[in-house]
């Protein structure tokens, strides 16, 4: 199953976890599962009509979905997905 | 014409003319380019320390802060004895006694839409290291309008990114990030931390892209983020592309001038003042001291639970804000509550929170229990 990194400022609505394994096989059942095993993190990722924010940035390897074909690029099994946070810290 | 080498800077680059890389060709360019630095906090102290001493002529400092005791855990070209003074001083200080060949220009003022194409323009890169998203959006904006190459860092408790915006050749900040997180949902620094060493490795990254960037060598990261995390060891590499959608470097660029970054981002361009709820919202270490003496208040903490073994109020009851949302069962909405944490920003987003789901009995210790500290119970640390 696709194991999805979860940045440090979001790790307080994951049980402080690093690394969530996911079930889908694309974007966006992949983020259905994480934000039923994770509710508390949905208001984070999506809008309230359900999009996705646009400083939310997911990578599956080392491309943006946005390259890719967004919240319906397909997943392979064991692919490393990555939520990339905007920080601003100095 | 680049500028020649005098025979005392021969000796101090000698390590560098070794490198064939570099050479006399490559520390001339160094001696004949600019730096704008925006910032001399966490990663501004090692970018300026190494690009002053690798030779770079002339080096820019903006910063508008004063050296504060709770800097000194990372931002290591200010001292125990610059403590109070101005962030630029300090570090022009610094930085002239390491190396003395180079020109240090100080801008003791905050970057600005008003003053930022004037101070950035005759610097050949400008290197990110400031605290805030406004400051972060203008320093992208003013690099694409320039046409100048903006060398991006920015670092979270054990997390670190860098890349290299540069418009003209790839992606600029805003291709990566169009629009800020909503205010609050990303804890600066001041409010969540960071590991002292962290702006130290993220820092001389970024101060290492920038040298590679004025000698032409190597590959920068242009087009790629670089993602760190200390306590993994990790680090990870991603692609960024040109948006085409972009406001400020795209095809259909609508945005052509700067804009008011601190309305666009909704939160002042500073990670570090007193949080306030706005008028009428708040109240002071003070008055609230005045009023547990007649009155009872529930008294209710939003910060870590870590936090509570540094100082506490007694009879206070603790709900991290992350969890607040799910635990407002907790509470009771017909008592008299007020809200703090440690400086009064994550009370003041809590109040928004208890507001909006029909608290009107709440208010917001401005400044946290380190005003309080200050103004009340001075046993108690400030941190
Ligand atoms: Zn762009």
């Amino acid at each position: 199953m696709p194991v999805l990194r979860i940045p440090t400022p979001l790790r307080v609505y994951t049980n402080g976890q690093s690394e969530v394994t996911v079930n889908g096989s694309d974007i966006s059942e992949v983020l259905t599962d994480l934000t039923t095993q994770y509710p508390a993190i949905k208001p984070h990722l999506f809008n309230e009509g359900g999009e996705l924010r646009p400083f939310v940035n997911i990578f599956v390897g080392e491309n943006n979905i946005k390259d890719l074909q967004g919240v319906s690029t397909a997943i392979r099994d064991g692919e490393k997905l990555m939520l990339i946070p905007s920080i601003a810290g100095g | 014409m680049l500028p020649e080498l005098s025979r005392d800077e021969i000796l101090r680059y000698s390590r560098h003319l070794l490198i064939p890389e570099v050479g006399l060709e490559g520390q001339r360019k160094l001696k004949n380019s600019s730096a704008l630095i925006i910032g001399t906090g966490g990663l501004g102290s090692p970018v300026a320390l190494y690009l002053a001493a690798a030779g770079i002529g002339r080096l820019g400092l903006v910063d508008y802060d004063v050296v504060d005791a709770s800097n000194l855990q990372r931002q290591v070209i200010h001292g125990t004895s610059t403590v109070g003074k101005l962030k630029v001083e300090s570090a022009r200080d610094k930085l002239v006694d390491l190396n003395p060949d180079i020109q240090v220009d100080i801008y003791n003022e905050p970057y600005t839409s008003e003053n930022a194409l004037r101070i950035a323009r005759d610097h050949d890169i400008i290197l990110d290291g400031t605290d805030n998203f406004p400051t972060r959006y203008l320093t992208n904006d003013v690099a694409v309008f320039l046409g100048k190459p903006n060398v991006y860092a920015s670092i979270y408790r054990f997390d670190g990114q860098v890349s290299v915006f540069h418009a003209k050749e790839g992606p600029c900040y805003r291709c990566l990030f169009p629009e800020p997180p909503p205010p609050g949902l990303v804890p600066s620094c001041a409010e969540g931390g960071v590991l002292g060493v962290l702006p130290g490795t993220i820092g001389t990254i970024q101060a290492t892209e920038a040298l590679k960037v004025l000698l032409g060598i190597g590959e920068p990261l242009i087009g790629k983020l670089l993602l760190y995390n200390a306590l993994d060891m990790s680090f990870d590499f991603v692609k960024l592309k040109k948006n085409p959608n972009c406001r400020v470097c795209g095809p259909n660029a609508d945005i052509k001038e700067l804009i008011d970054y601190e309305e666009f981002c909704g939160v002042p361009s500073h990670d570090h003042e007193e949080g306030s709820a706005g008028a009428g919202w708040d109240i002071t270490a003070t008055e609230l001291a005045e009023r547990v003496k007649h009155n009872h208040l529930k008294l209710l903490d939003v910060r870590e639970p870590h936090e509570l073994e540094i100082s506490a109020l007694p009879n206070a009851v603790n709900i991290p804000l992350g969890q607040l949302a799910a635990r407002l069962s907790e509470l009771d909405s017909a008592e008299e509550m007020v809200i703090f944490c440690k400086s009064g920003s994550r009370s003041a987003r809590g109040l928004e929170l208890l507001a909006s789901a029909g608290f009107k009995k709440v208010k917001n210790l401005k400044g946290g229990i380190n005003a309080w500290a200050r103004e009340v119970d001075t046993s108690l640390p400030v941190y």
